[in-house]
């Protein structure tokens, strides 16, 4: 661990501690895990006035130091200097939200008791004073023996002053804190109702902006017809606005690609460069526009209030199939990518409640699956309106999407009734007000998500492309010999007898090899598809000429497309989520059990799907 | 009167809470948000268009969601009269 001061921010959810954090790291955030545990580290580098830099630590938000989940647990550990790979704090900065002051004062002083030097960051005042409170700082840090300031972290308002009191408290001379002996809940929560009524210096009733919205958005009607038309605007945006900068991508792949061509001889160099690394990688580059709009609405809804509301709504459809509305939110991450998702699930406090939402959120079609699905789509379904301003391309997506929720909660209500049997849990959550969040912060969340992206096209995608095109290229055909490269290859081979199991539902022997790098991570199976071609090209300039999706077109019957999309709403291949699921169950039981049930339900909806197209002679 | 039944809008005050229907952690986290007898309620929404789901009330200054099993642990009384142990501290 590093010798700099170590900081800790502290506070109950909804406090804008990220916010706060955000605005005094900048961009400069290392994210990792804490050993052992799945649970996010969120660091940062904080530049005092003397210029000595602090690594400011954001801890997972909890309502308390009697943890409930696994992240509290680490706030937990962390403060009281019991986790493993990270040192004491050598202070803390305690966020409190000033529109909740009773219960955050709460929390603040059974972190207060621990004795670490503090400060305490009295954030958000803005929303507190629209809300027609006004509060006393100084009251405020008398009764509580700590520097007391007023931020609004997302305006930037009291940060140097924050930072100055840190100075002052990393380089003062040690004082006595008070320790206070451990106390009783209610005491507690006594002491801080007291200290919050001294604070308030004025409380005018005033109209609430959240409760006004709420009457719409919690309306049991008007409230899911806004779900879902945020829902569907946010799949038809995903096709809409990315367009453009992909024609750039694809644009700028090419040049390279051309680049290459013209600089190298023809030769076993140039096919690897141009078929394994360019178009292999470039084929799902491509991709990160579409997987950063929905990440932009994902983390929209986060930061607006929205998602919790969103989780208010679903309660009583999730309740239905066993499950909380709590689990919609993981679930809703898990459109984004299944890791982060699981890892959600962590908030989830009841045991079987988490089980079945880890299970069902591989089903969830994550962005990784986009890709597939828009190169499969873009060459099968004809671009028109259904609708005015609703194209059928859109509608098909949206049809996706829905049918792997659906499948979600059937399979929910089954594994409620066999496996994870037993009572169900309960929907305990607080309501943060609404608030327009930062753009800075948005974009910073979509940068980190972009550099994962890409760090995944630049690791995980490139080997397992590199090791197709081997496979794919070697051993050579012969001269004069009339069997294709792919044919005579080693994964043609492999491909070749696995295709056996998967022609019935009416696969063919390309998407058997694309199938198997696929594993690696599903948008694999987009740039195993391009490499297959582009190496089955050869030197046929004509060929090489036509896109990807032309090629599928030319060459796949219409059953076997919808076939290959049925199957990709179940896929189970992929590797990361099978090791984040043994990771979060602590085990392989589990794993394994989803890997199965989803290739089961992922062959049989195929097949379904390949004989009814087939019979309606499509 | 339960907070199942109280009325959408109308200040009440929690009059007592039958913790034994909640589970420990429950019990738990419902204290955290503030719920204890003396505390202000108001019921905000029922969720659910077949008026089963969630109920979203306001606890003090934090407005909470619930299932309804849980919001008919508590009962609450309304009227000025209602001064809790959070008044008198």
């Amino acid at each position: 661990m590093s010798a700099l001061p170590l900081v800790a921010l502290v506070g109950n959810p909804n406090a804008g501690k990220s916010a706060l954090f955000n605005a005094l790291t900048g961009a400069r955030q290392k994210l990792g895990n804490y050993p052992g545990v799945t649970v996010e580290r969120k660091a940062g580098r904080l530049a005092l006035s003397d210029g000595r830099p602090v690594e400011l630590v954001d801890l997972p938000g909890t309502y308390s130091l009697d943890p409930n989940s696994p992240d509290e647990q680490v706030t937990r550990d962390v403060v009281m200097g019991q986790q493993t790979g990270e040192k004491r704090p050598d202070a803390l900065v305690i966020v409190v939200d000033a529109a909740n002051l009773d219960n955050h004062l709460r929390f603040a002083l059974e972190l207060l008791a621990l004795g670490l030097p503090t400060i305490v960051a009295l954030n958000m005042v803005d929303l507190a004073t629209r809300d027609g409170l006004e509060l006393d700082a100084a009251i405020l840090s008398r009764e509580l023996g700590v520097p007391v300031i007023s931020t609004v972290a997302v305006r930037k308002r009291g940060l140097d002053h924050l930072r100055q009191e840190l100075e002052g408290l990393l380089n003062g001379a040690p004082r006595a804190y008070p320790t206070g002996a451990a106390q009783d809940f209610d005491a507690v929560r006594r002491e801080a109702g007291r200290i919050a009524r001294a604070a308030i210096v004025r409380e005018t009733p005033s109209r609430r902006l959240t409760a006004a919205v709420d009457r719409v958005a919690l309306h049991p009607v008007f409230g899911l017809i806004l779900l879902l038309g945020l829902l569907f605007v946010m799949f038809q945006a995903v096709y809409a606005w990315s367009e453009a900068p992909i024609a750039m991508i694809e644009g700028f792949a090419e040049a390279i690609a051309n680049a290459v061509r013209a600089a190298l001889p023809d030769g076993i160099v140039r096919s690897f460069l141009v078929d394994g690394v360019i178009n292999g990688v470039g084929s799902v580059v491509v991709f990160l526009p579409q997987i950063l709009i929905l990440f932009f609405f994902i983390l929209m809804l986060e930061a607006t209030g929205y998602m919790v509301r969103a989780a208010f709504l679903m309660d009583g459809l999730m309740a239905k199939v066993g499950l909380s509305g709590r689990a919609f939110i993981p679930l809703l991450s898990s459109f984004a990518c299944a890791i982060p998702g699981i890892m959600a699930t962590r908030t989830i406090a009841d045991p079987r409640d988490r089980l079945t939402t880890i299970l069902i959120a591989p089903l969830m079609t994550c962005s990784a699956r986009l890709p597939v699905y828009a190169v499969i789509i873009g060459a099968f379904i004809p671009a028109r309106d259904v609708l005015p301003g609703v194209g059928l391309q859109g509608f098909v997506l949206f049809c996706l999407y829905l049918a792997g929720i659906v499948g979600a909660m059937l399979v929910a209500m089954l594994l409620r009734l066999t496996v994870t049997k037993g009572a169900s849990g309960g929907f305990l959550m607080e309501m943060p007000k609404y608030q327009w969040p930062r753009p800075q912060d948005i974009l910073l969340g979509l940068w980190q998500r972009a550099v994962i992206f890409l760090k995944r096209a630049g690791t995980i995608i490139f080997t397992s492309t590199v090791i197709l095109w081997l496979l794919l290229s070697f051993p050579r055909v012969p001269d004069g010999d009339p069997t294709s490269q792919v044919d005579h290859s080693i994964a043609g081979r492999i491909a070749s007898g696995l295709n056996v199991i998967l022609e019935p539902i009416g696969f063919n022997r390309d998407i058997s090899l694309a199938l198997i790098p696929a594993m690696a991570a599903r948008e694999v199976a987009v740039s195993a598809l391009a490499t297959v071609y582009s190496i089955d090209a050869g030197d046929d300039e004509a060929l090489l000429e036509r896109s990807l999706g032309d090629r599928l077109k030319d060459q796949w019957p219409l059953p076997t497309a919808l076939a290959f999309l049925a199957w990709f709403i179940f896929a189970p291949q992929c590797i990361s989520t099978i090791a984040v699921t043994r990771r979060e169950t602590n085990g392989w039981k589990w794993p394994l059990f989803m890997v199965g049930y989803l290739f089961a339900l992922a062959y049989v909806a195929a097949g379904i799907t390949y004989w009814t197209a087939t019979a309606a002679g499509l | 009167m339960r907070l199942t039944d109280l009325p959408l809008r109308q200040p009440a005050y929690v009059d007592l809470i039958d913790w034994s229907v909640l589970t420990p952690s429950e019990g738990q986290r419902l204290r955290e948000f503030g719920l204890c007898e003396g505390a202000s309620v108001e019921a905000l929404h029922h969720g659910g268009i077949f008026g089963k789901g969630p109920i979203a009330c306001k606890i003090g200054r934090m407005t909470v969601a619930m299932r309804r099993n849980h919001a008919a642990a508590v009962t609450v009384r309304t009227g000025p009269e209602a001064i809790g142990p959070e008044q008198d501290a």
